[in-house]
């Protein structure tokens, strides 16, 4: 089991109920897409599965651990295993591309060669076939302010797939790309997946972009997963009643 | 008329009764001091003022001596630097527990030493270092170094403070360590702020350093102490006019820079 | 696309450049600085500094030491009060000849314009250099020319102090509302006049403030002062160190501390009371 979340609820600490008796497991290779209306909580879900938040009920396992018993160390080599794509990319502006795509394995690095390669980039060659992948390798140098927002949010994406996570979180991967770059964009997270045996969870506002690409398709409302189906069986009728 | 008449009586008498305080304990602290001002303002007393006042002129400006006055310049340039670069790295070190990331109790203990460090004046710590390190520059630039990480670590940990903690978050929850997270994620957002403030304060440290010279820090103050202690006044007023074009040279250098980076230092 | 075996990082050259260039400075900056860790670890100093910060705990209580420690307190607060009022004596006459806020020839402008400004720039000039030499310089030479005490010091901190006074208290009356003053001036109104009714209400608070702040600049002064001779606790600070007395020094440390504090209070209390 890549994951297995077990009638998980979280509640926030300003009160709001985010997520309610969540059940929701996945293979090692599996790739699937959370779909539903703002709010629904798609975000915290895919926080928790990224061992960024921790549910109030329930339990998680995550690559086959459970996370929040771990100790520090260890929890800390589980998430270098965990790769997410942030809504907005939490990236330094000033930084360089180069330097914000190697920053996805400094999980892996250790603390003398991830400073070094602030001075000298360590692994030119990884950073540009990472960025090539989404069109990008011609910006290896530039500087993150520089770019503009769907660039931004593909270098973030960049970085996630240099990381080669065992489990790979995507939270509005394309939400600022036009078409074609999205499809573009989705096409390098499945390859990705199909390459390196990683499960893929993507949450989508597109949902014919979600219907495209992902054969599992989960509906998520008011913090309740409405429905978990492969894509053959999802209707216009569940769709519906999912944004009403 | 005017709103100055509007301001109600009892707040006037405030302020006049302010004002009487500070002239009495003005004039109470000249009683106090018991100063002989008439002693000092005598012809006799004057002349001899005049007297050693002439006795700065001409200064001495052989070539042995400006080479040595040149030398202590640099010398006192050097301790500038050193002084600041030390407190820059000292500051960021103290900068991060200061800003909260490693809890509340650590962070009240740094900065209750920056604070510490801080009030402590420069020629203090100058004082002190020549216990600790003997007489030299070397003093000098501890002492600045101690008072200047005290400002500076507070600078730069407002400015940690101030800064969002997305990218740094971002980096731990990918299974970064501490350092990388923060070398990555929140260096590069304060790096220009904490250059900018290091710079400042190396202006002023060069100004610092001239002086504290005189507990035996080195460079040209205590090139003038030392010809002031042995009443060699013409040579007292070379290193006096070298301070002074030091400092005035400093001025203009930064004005220029200043203007030239200004707002487009990114 | 790209051969990746030909990336260059166009950054890397400019870096390795700087980088030692920055060593190249560094190493003359460090012998001329003198830096050597080693010195703070040398038996001897080590010694000495250890000895010293020892006997820090307990600080020095003894009843004879205390009388002095007060009266070395009260002639640093004496010094600084005195200093400041002797500074002010100088600057804000110098700063109601620089400026420009209460020139009567500037209306018009009127005649005697050429000179007035240049009495203008001149006493500008003399602020800058009264400003120019740091006080502790002006109380070393003192010393020499007064002997010790605290003359020294109220003499270096009146022209230090007069320098900067002057230069701020004309800034804040230019950059006051002038009308009030220009008015008077128009209507034939002494200078002294137009300063008292028609700008000291708008900015009589500024002033105080910028007072007050150099006050408590003064009472740190005259401490350091007291280093090179001019009394008070900085020169009972000096003469405990260089016996390596740790408890009396670190009972003046604790007072100085204190009277910091309290100059920051009391000049803060004016200022809040003037608001």
């Amino acid at each position: 089991m890549s994951f297995s979340l077990d009638a998980v609820g979280l509640v926030h600490p300003n009160g709001h109920r985010a997520l309610q008796g969540v059940s929701l497991a996945a293979a090692g290779g599996e790739r699937l897409a959370v779909i539903g209306p703002s709010g629904a909580g798609k975000t915290t879900l895919l926080r928790v599965l990224g061992a960024a938040l921790r549910p109030g009920e329930g339990s998680v396992r995550l690559l086959d651990q459970a996370p929040w018993q771990l100790s520090a160390p260890a929890l800390r080599g589980l998430r270098s295993c965990i790769g997410t794509v942030h809504q907005s990319p939490p990236i330094a502006p000033r930084l360089r591309v180069v330097t914000a795509v190697l920053a996805g394995r400094l999980g892996q690095w250790s603390a003398l060669r991830a400073l070094g390669s602030l001075l000298r980039p360590s692994d030119l060659p990884g950073a540009h076939e990472a960025l090539s992948r989404l069109a990008l390798e011609d910006r290896l140098f530039e500087r993150c302010d520089r770019l503009s927002g769907g660039q931004l949010q593909r270098v973030g994406i960049a970085r996630v797939l240099y990381q080669r996570p065992a489990l790979l979180l995507a939270d509005e991967p394309v939400s600022a790309l036009d078409p074609t770059l999205a499809d573009l964009t989705l096409q390098q997270l499945v390859r990705q997946s199909e390459a390196t045996g990683a499960t893929l969870v993507a949450s989508l506002h597109a949902v014919d972009l979600a219907l495209r690409w992902f054969p599992r398709i989960v509906g998520m409302r008011g913090g309740q997963v409405v429905f978990d189906r492969p894509v053959g069986q999802v209707d216009e009728a569940m769709l519906k009643a999912l944004y009403a | 008329m005017s709103a100055s008449f509007a301001a109600a009586p009892p707040r006037c008498l405030r302020c006049w009764a302010t004002a009487l305080a500070i002239v009495i304990a003005a004039a109470a602290s000249f009683a106090w001091l018991a100063i002989d001002y008439g002693a000092l303002f005598t012809g006799e007393s004057l002349s001899l003022m005049g007297r050693f006042i002439a006795e700065f002129f001409p200064p001495d400006l052989s070539a042995a001596f400006l080479q040595k006055t040149a030398w202590g310049a640099l010398q006192t340039l050097a301790v500038s630097a050193l002084g600041t670069l030390l407190a820059a790295a000292g500051g960021a070190l103290l900068a991060l527990p200061a800003s909260g990331r490693s809890g509340a109790w650590v962070q009240g203990a740094t900065r209750f030493v920056l604070n510490f460090l801080r009030s402590v004046p420069e020629l203090v710590w100058a004082a002190l270092m020549v216990l600790a390190a003997g007489i030299g520059p070397f003093a000098g630039a501890l002492a600045l170094a101690l008072h200047t990480t005290g400002v500076l670590g507070r600078l730069f940990a407002e400015s940690l403070e101030n800064a969002p903690r997305a990218p740094e978050r971002a980096l731990a929850q990918s299974g970064s360590g501490a350092v990388a997270a923060f070398a990555y994620g929140s260096l590069p957002l304060v790096l220009p702020q904490w250059v900018a403030y290091t710079l400042y304060r190396w202006e002023m440290n060069i100004r610092m350093a001239t002086v504290l010279g005189f507990v035996g820090g080195g460079g040209l103050g205590q090139l003038l102490y030392f010809h002031l202690s042995i009443f060699q006044q013409p040579q007292a007023m070379t290193v006096l006019a070298a301070m002074f074009g030091l400092v005035a040279l400093v001025d203009m250098a930064s004005a220029r820079l200043r203007r030239d980076l200004g707002p487009a230092h990114a | 696309m790209t051969d990746p075996t030909a990336l260059r990082d166009p950054a890397a050259r400019r870096r390795l450049v700087g980088g030692l260039a920055a060593l190249a400075i560094a190493w003359p900056m460090l012998q001329l600085a003198g830096f050597q860790p080693a010195a703070l670890f040398g038996a001897g100093n080590l010694q000495v500094i250890g000895g010293f910060l020892a006997g820090f705990v307990p600080p020095a209580t003894a009843p004879d030491f205390l009388a002095l420690l007060a009266k070395a307190t009260l002639e640093t607060l004496a010094m600084a009060t005195a200093g400041t009022a002797l500074a002010f004596l100088i600057g804000a006459p110098l700063a109601f000849v620089t400026t420009r806020a209460l020139s009567r020839s500037r209306i018009g402008p009127g005649p005697g314009r050429v000179r007035a400004a240049a009495l203008r720039q001149c006493a500008r000039s003399l602020l800058m250099v009264l400003r120019a030499i740091p006080e502790i310089v002006w109380a070393l030479i003192f010393v020499r020319a007064l002997g010790l005490g605290p003359a020294a010091g109220v003499l270096a901190l009146a022209i230090t102090y007069g320098g900067m006074l002057g230069k701020v208290y004309a800034e804040v009356l230019e950059s006051t509302d002038t009308a009030p003053a220009r008015a008077l001036l128009e209507s034939g109104s002494g200078r002294l006049a137009a300063l008292c009714y028609g700008l000291l209400p708008n900015c009589a608070q500024e002033l105080t403030s910028y007072t007050a702040y150099r006050w408590e600049c003064a009472v740190r002064a005259s401490v350091v002062m007291g280093f090179v001779g001019a009394g008070g606790l900085g020169q009972l600070m000096d003469q405990s160190m260089k016996m390596l007395n740790g408890g009396e020094a670190s009972s003046i440390l604790l007072v100085f501390l204190g009277l910091v504090l309290l100059a920051d209070a009391l000049s803060n209390a004016l200022r809040r009371l003037l608001r």
